[in-house]
């Protein structure tokens, strides 16, 4: 139980590595893998070829924030598809499953779960009522200025937060992988970010999104072919193998699978409470849902008819990952854990940590070349996750808090280009600066903060607007507030800071995922506060419901009246 | 926003429309009933994750190693896959076409 927290926040978005490698990060490193590094250069030669098109493609803010609406439901699935599959959850999981067996599979279905709940209640409205941002939706009746500059915060916490996670596991995964000092790496992952957001917009991060996925999911399924052609494709036998593996192995965490006398293949008492579980998979669920990095990624395609066949993609393809890196995690432990070329015997772990449980498989099926082939993608799966992030905060500032809250709508274009291009300097530089800053800390909680943010501010508020005809302004920015609030400061009284970080004895908070009591907060408070809005500007906020309602429904309006 | 009467009247024109009204009732329902039985399997799973985690290891069969927790975290991920591509069907066809009718009768 004590580890629940930090093991799903951290596989959420990307601090899984960071986490565990935090051990070794005052060691220097190992030799550089040559293969590696040129066959990064290649992948960054390439997107930045297709940043410079790009560029000269991005003209209106359409295209800056939305690639212009040309992406494809297929490209589209792919670019969310890796904006979910992080390094995290291709080490992180892959990972676990070696470590601890079946706890593996729990997460990687609690992130999978959220897709089809946001697909049916709400890609399609998202893609109606929206232009850029998920604040479009919820200023759609209510007031414009608060409710913008509120869903901005929730915004750009929950990007910061996700930043600086990504940015240290960045620079502990690089150093580990390529040899590379930390800071090198974490200003190379910056300012390529910058570049891609900055010049090449949406069009550019969607690509450097697609990119990665075709290539980690290539990867992914070479790596999980090896491992069952190594049993001859039969799963009996493959399981049989992993089972056997464990027992004979040396390693600290099997030792403490086999004589904690656990089944592999059964949930190992990682979720042990309910309530913990319960709030676990809230958080997990929901997050995804208002997460404004993929929200974004429903107004890059045509119409709804894509928007829904993005998710259709994206589900496939994220459901068929997690299925790889079940089957990389056992592999792992019958190819890798018995072969000390792969495990470092003093500490009982693998060479570089058991995260590193993936890319020795990398190697185990395919050999050097194809160590540096996967290690490269690693590093790319890192660029192209906090681009799409960076993008979200730029459009957060720009389009939300610049030209809506503070100018009233009316604002040039090519002004507002320009902000959201000089807020993705401003974004990448704090997270370079953040990155090295936090180079020694256990970062594993901003992540699941973010989550949780994602899950209890952002969430609550755009469901209810979407379906709730009775939300105002008043309502909304109680409730919001209350679950922005709420979350952080659960999460501070909660062992993960208060004691962890800060160092107290005791948490004043029992648990560490505050997503079950947060989320209720933000939701009576929408509600309880709406209900006693008596406002005329209450009053008028319903009434606009139905208009907004034939727009959600039919798509009508969507494209036309708003978007000139 | 939208406040002009044109827009009033095209709304009102819409909300007239029994098209209008069968899209919503068939989406909705649609939506929900395919949101709660996806609710419903998750959280049945972490329930028996928190509570019975070891009937989960219950083997396949006699003298297999392989837990039914296996086929059934893999259906899950399947199950989940199969609910957007019938959702996506019937929105994508059905629904689609009721939409374009209305947009088509409210010009």
């Amino acid at each position: 139980m004590k580890q629940l927290t930090a093991l799903a926040s951290a596989l959420v978005a990307g601090s899984w590595s960071s986490m565990l490698w935090a051990a070794d990060a005052a060691k220097p490193e190992s030799k550089m893998n040559i293969t590696a590094i040129v066959m990064f250069f290649i992948f960054v030669a390439v997107t930045l070829a297709i940043t410079y098109w790009a560029a000269s493609r991005t003209k209106s803010t359409k295209d800056f924030y939305a690639a212009g609406g040309g992406i494809t439901g297929f490209q589209n699935g792919l670019a969310i598809a890796g904006d979910y599959m992080s390094a995290a959850s291709f080490l992180g999981i892959s990972a676990m499953v070696f470590a601890k067996g079946y706890d593996g599979l729990i997460y990687s279905i609690g992130f999978l779960v959220g897709w089809p709940v946001i697909l049916f209640l709400m890609a399609e409205q998202l893609r109606n009522l929206g232009r850029y941002t998920f604040a479009d939706i919820v200023s759609f009746r209510l007031s414009r200025v608060p409710i913008r500059t509120l869903s901005a915060l929730g915004t750009l916490f929950t990007v910061i937060l996700y930043l600086i996670a990504q940015m240290v596991g960045a620079g502990q995964l690089i150093r580990t992988l390529f040899g590379l000092p930390y800071e090198s790496a974490v200003v190379i992952v910056g300012v390529l970010m910058i570049l891609y957001v900055a010049f090449g917009g949406m069009i550019a991060t969607t690509w450097v999104q697609i990119i990665k996925a075709v290539l980690l999911l290539t990867g992914a399924t070479f790596i999980a072919f090896g491992a069952l052609n190594h049993v001859g494709f039969n799963l009996e036998a493959f399981f049989r193998s992993a089972m056997e593996g464990v027992k004979a192995s040396g390693l600290a965490d099997h030792k403490a699978v086999v004589s904690g006398n656990k089944d592999i293949f059964a949930p190992g008492g990682l979720v042990s409470d309910p309530v913990s579980a319960i709030s676990l998979g809230m958080a997990l669920m929901f997050g995804t849902a208002g997460l404004p990095h993929i929200l974004m990624r429903f107004f890059t395609v045509a119409n709804a008819k894509e928007a829904r066949k993005s998710v259709f993609y994206a589900t496939g393809f994220i459901g068929y990952f997690y299925i790889l890196t079940f089957i990389i995690g056992f592999g792992a432990v019958v190819m890798v854990a018995p072969n000390p070329q792969y495990v470092d015997a003093i500490k009982g772990t693998l060479n570089g940590g058991n995260n590193m449980a993936a890319i020795h498989m990398a190697h185990a099926t395919g050999g050097d070349l194809f160590l540096g082939f996967v290690s490269a993608v690693a590093f790319a799966t890192i660029l192209a996750v906090v681009s799409g992030l960076t993008l979200a905060g730029a459009s957060a500032v720009s389009h939300d808090i610049y030209a809506n809250a503070i100018c009233g709508g009316k604002v040039d274009e090519r002004k507002e280009i320009r902000i959201s291009k000089f807020s993705a300097l401003v974004i990448g530089v704090i997270a370079i600066f953040l990155g090295i800053q936090f180079e020694k800390q256990n970062v594993a909680f901003m992540v699941g903060l973010a989550f949780a943010i994602a899950a209890s501010a952002n969430f609550p508020i755009l469901i209810l607007s979407i379906y709730w005809k009775n939300l105002t302004t008043r309502g909304a920015m109680i409730g919001g507030s209350l679950g922005l609030i709420s979350t952080v400061t659960m999460v501070v009284l909660s062992k993960t800071v208060w004691v962890d970080v800060l160092a107290n004895k005791a948490p004043l908070f029992p648990y560490k995922d505050p997503a079950i009591f947060s989320m209720t907060l933000a939701f009576v408070g929408c509600w309880l506060f709406s209900k006693l809005d008596g406002s005329q500007q209450a009053q008028a906020e319903r009434n606009l419901f139905d208009a907004q309602a034939v727009r959600c429904e039919t798509g009508i309006g969507a494209s036309g009246a708003s978007n000139h | 926003m939208n406040n002009d009467p044109q827009d009033g009247q095209l709304i009102a024109r819409i909300q007239k429309n029994p098209k209008y009204t069968e899209l919503v009732t068939k989406r909705s329902s649609f939506a929900w009933k395919l949101s709660w039985l996806m609710l419903i399997i998750y959280y049945a799973f972490i329930l028996v994750v928190a509570f019975a985690p070891k009937s989960l290891g219950t083997k396949i069969s006699e003298g297999s190693v392989i837990s039914i927790g296996i086929p059934i975290g893999a259906g899950i991920i399947v199950s989940a896959f199969l609910l957007t591509g019938i959702y996506v069907r019937r929105a994508n066809g059905e629904f689609d076409e009721l939409t374009r009718q209305i947009k088509e009768e409210t010009k």
